[in-house]
């Protein structure tokens, strides 16, 4: 399954698609697989496992946190390739990754074990089309979607490089900023949407920020894809013991999924 | 000149691994770093400035009864000698400066031990711009009288409690806090590492100590020096020193970096011995990391070496085969500062005591009357409190470090 399956069935109902991010082995790794079923289960379209990193200089103190305890736990590279095999097949599953880890793993290596398991791509917030030469063939030869990221400051010139060698969709990053849930959403979002949109005909996915139905349903009357990451983490680093937090990501996929059906 | 691709990037080092926010601002600030240097004002500026406020250039120094002991001639850059006590002035002042040019009112800065932080808020200072430095949260505590001095300048001090709460923790943070402000803010970074252009941006403005030493050197002996050696964590003392000399061929380049309890305990920040590539705060460079590429914290007695990268122009120079680079521990880099202490009467920092010590192991295998020359990157006062401790001078009886 690809990014493009999830995108025709929420075209065709005329919806934008929810896309729910979490770590890989947090709270731990069984749990994981069990808050993507939540996921699904609830609603979402769309799933984001993040690789935990040591230093993930793109993201605020809600995943950061995450990522460490997974790390903390014993968290390795490869165990991603078994959530993903145990979640794949429902609805399309992206890995977001540093670029470290999977030149670590080898970019090669890593595509062809991903695949295998069942992914459909990766999303790659520190790595630029311009540094991807290796990534691009990776994921040219076994098929993987590849999802680079454009951001408000993003030159003309660099959103038609970045947009050109996107597969799947293209991720938007709302507000010039770490991950992390907020009040209010992007103000500049719309106009990266539709400075992005005169250059492409991928989905354009909108992240950053999202932690409610109201929020969602904002962004998605302009974004094909509503992007929740740090909302997702924060049911389960409030929460008192885990099966409160599958209790709380349950009720909050709950009310995304209906923001983006509005 | 040995500058990288127009891509940034040395050989298969260095490049620009960052969010495609900072792209923009990366693009501008090579753009202006560009124009600048070719604009005599600004050339003209920084030059005054370092002259008249940063104590530039700084002497070349023979260290003639250390000379007798090693039994070659030793010959020191006494960057210790500088405003701010380091090198460290000379890639603030050109960073301000340009940071002025570009039209931001507001740095920010990475610090370990404090001395960049110190040195940017000193710059900002100067220039009357906002300063936010980032800083382990653990080395707020252990550096509390930088933390004084950073803001007796005027400076805010952020304590970073992320991850291991060290400086390339803080680094994370301040990369983080740029996406936010870059509008309006420069991220002062304080090494030759990070995304392109800072490799080369830094270097420009630190190459002076190598330009410098190199034309001393000449006027004073006629000659080239046969060795140049310098301490390396991030490397833009090294690289400060090493660009003048990286054409001449007869100059052998060697690059110290920090054994910490020894090489083979596995606890160390000898970042290009342990010989790993890899994906550090935007530049591909050797790291050090585990098998699945997590990074690994590093140790070293010297807060200053204390980084698991190292700049991508010195992953380049070791893969070439152009600057040699090795371990100097704990216990050796001491034992020279103690040895320059009492044959010379100047207190280097321990950094810089590295880059000696290796100078030094070096000496015994060169001709007698070989001459070297050290970069002598640092003073030592800020590591009063580790002397102290390591030597064992609070109150008991002294005991020697020998």
């Amino acid at each position: 399954m690809h990014a493009a399956d999830a995108f025709a069935k929420t075209k065709a109902e005329g919806r934008a698609a929810l896309v729910g991010y979490l770590p890989a082995g947090y709270p731990t790794l069984a749990d994981s697989i069990k808050a993507v079923d939540i996921m699904i289960d609830h609603g979402a379209d769309m799933i984001e496992l993040g690789l935990p990193y040591s230093d993930p200089v793109m993201d605020g103190p809600a995943i950061q946190k995450a990522a460490d305890q997974a790390l903390a736990g014993g968290f390795r590279t490869r165990q991603v390739f078994e959530v993903t095999e145990a979640v794949a097949g429902r609805v399309p599953i992206l890995v977001m990754t540093y670029w470290n880890l999977v030149e670590r793993y080898g970019v090669d290596r890593f595509a062809r074990d991903f695949a295998a398991a069942g992914g459909a791509g990766l999303i790659t917030p520190d790595l630029i089309p311009d540094e991807a030469g290796e990534w691009i063939e990776a994921s040219d030869a076994y098929g993987l979607d590849r999802v680079f990221l454009v951001a408000p400051s993003s030159t003309e010139e660099r959103i038609v490089s970045t947009v050109a060698a996107c597969r799947g969709f293209v991720y938007a990053q709302s507000v010039m900023g770490v991950t992390g849930a907020r009040a209010a959403t992007s103000a500049v979002a719309p106009a990266l949407v539709e400075r992005t949109r005169r250059h492409t005909d991928l989905p354009i996915g909108v992240g950053l920020g999202v932690r409610s139905g109201d929020q969602a349903a904002e962004i998605g009357a302009y974004g094909d894809a509503v992007i929740v990451g740090s909302a997702i983490v924060n049911c389960y680093l409030d929460a008192p013991d885990i099966p409160t937090g599958h209790q709380r990501l349950a009720e909050l996929t709950a009310d995304l999924a209906e923001g983006v059906r509005r | 000149m040995p500058n990288p691709d127009a891509s940034g990037h040395w050989g298969e080092f260095g490049g620009r691994f960052v969010p495609e926010a900072l792209i923009a601002a990366l693009d501008e600030l090579e753009a202006a770093h560009t124009a600048a240097l070719a604009d005599p004002a600004f050339t003209a500026e920084l030059e005054q400035l370092g002259r008249e406020y940063g104590n530039l250039p700084s002497p070349l120094y023979f260290a003639e009864r250390l000379s007798e002991e090693a039994g070659v001639e030793v010959w020191l850059k006494r960057e210790d000698l500088n405003h701010t006590g380091a090198h460290k002035i000379r890639n603030v002042l050109g960073q301000a400066l340009l940071t002025k040019r570009m039209g931001k009112r507001r740095i920010i800065a990475e610090t370990g031990a404090g001395q960049h932080g110190v040195a940017s808020a000193t710059a900002a200072a100067y220039f009357g711009l906002e300063c936010t430095v980032y800083m382990g949260e653990e080395d707020t505590r252990r550096q509390a009288l930088n933390v004084a001095r950073m803001r007796l300048l005027g400076a805010e001090v952020v304590p970073v409690t992320t991850g291991s709460r060290t400086l390339k923790d803080a680094m994370n943070e301040a990369l983080r806090e740029w996406v936010a402000s870059v509008d309006h803010t420069h991220y002062l970074i304080g090494s030759v590492g990070g995304p392109a252009p800072f490799p080369q941006l830094v270097r420009d403005y630190c190459r002076g100590i190598g330009d410098e030493a190199r034309a001393q050197f000449l006027e004073r002996t006629g000659a080239l020096p046969d060795v140049v050696a310098a301490c390396v964590g991030g490397g833009s003392n090294a690289m400060g020193i090493f660009t003048a000399f990286l054409e001449d061929e007869s100059v052998k380049l060697f690059g110290f970096e920090a054994g910490g309890d020894g090489y083979d305990t596995g606890r160390h920040a000898a970042t290009i011995t342990a010989g790993q590539i890899g994906v550090l705060h935007g530049a591909r460079t050797f790291v050090l990391q585990d098998e699945d590429g997590q990074t690994i914290e590093s140790h070293s007695i010297s807060a200053g070496l204390d980084y698991p990268g190292v700049g991508p122009e010195h992953a380049h120079l070791a893969a070439t085969g152009r600057a040699v680079y090795e371990p100097v521990d704990d216990a050796e880099a001491m034992a020279a500062l103690e040895k320059l202490a009492r044959t010379e009467g100047i207190i280097c920092a321990i950094e810089s005591a590295h880059g000696l010590a290796g100078a030094l192991r070096l000496a015994k295998g060169l001709k007698a009357g070989s001459r070297v020359l050290v970069n002598l990157s640092g003073r030592g006062d800020k590591d009063m409190g580790n002397v102290v401790e390591y030597f064992g001078f609070a109150g008991a009886p002294e005991k020697s470090g020998e």
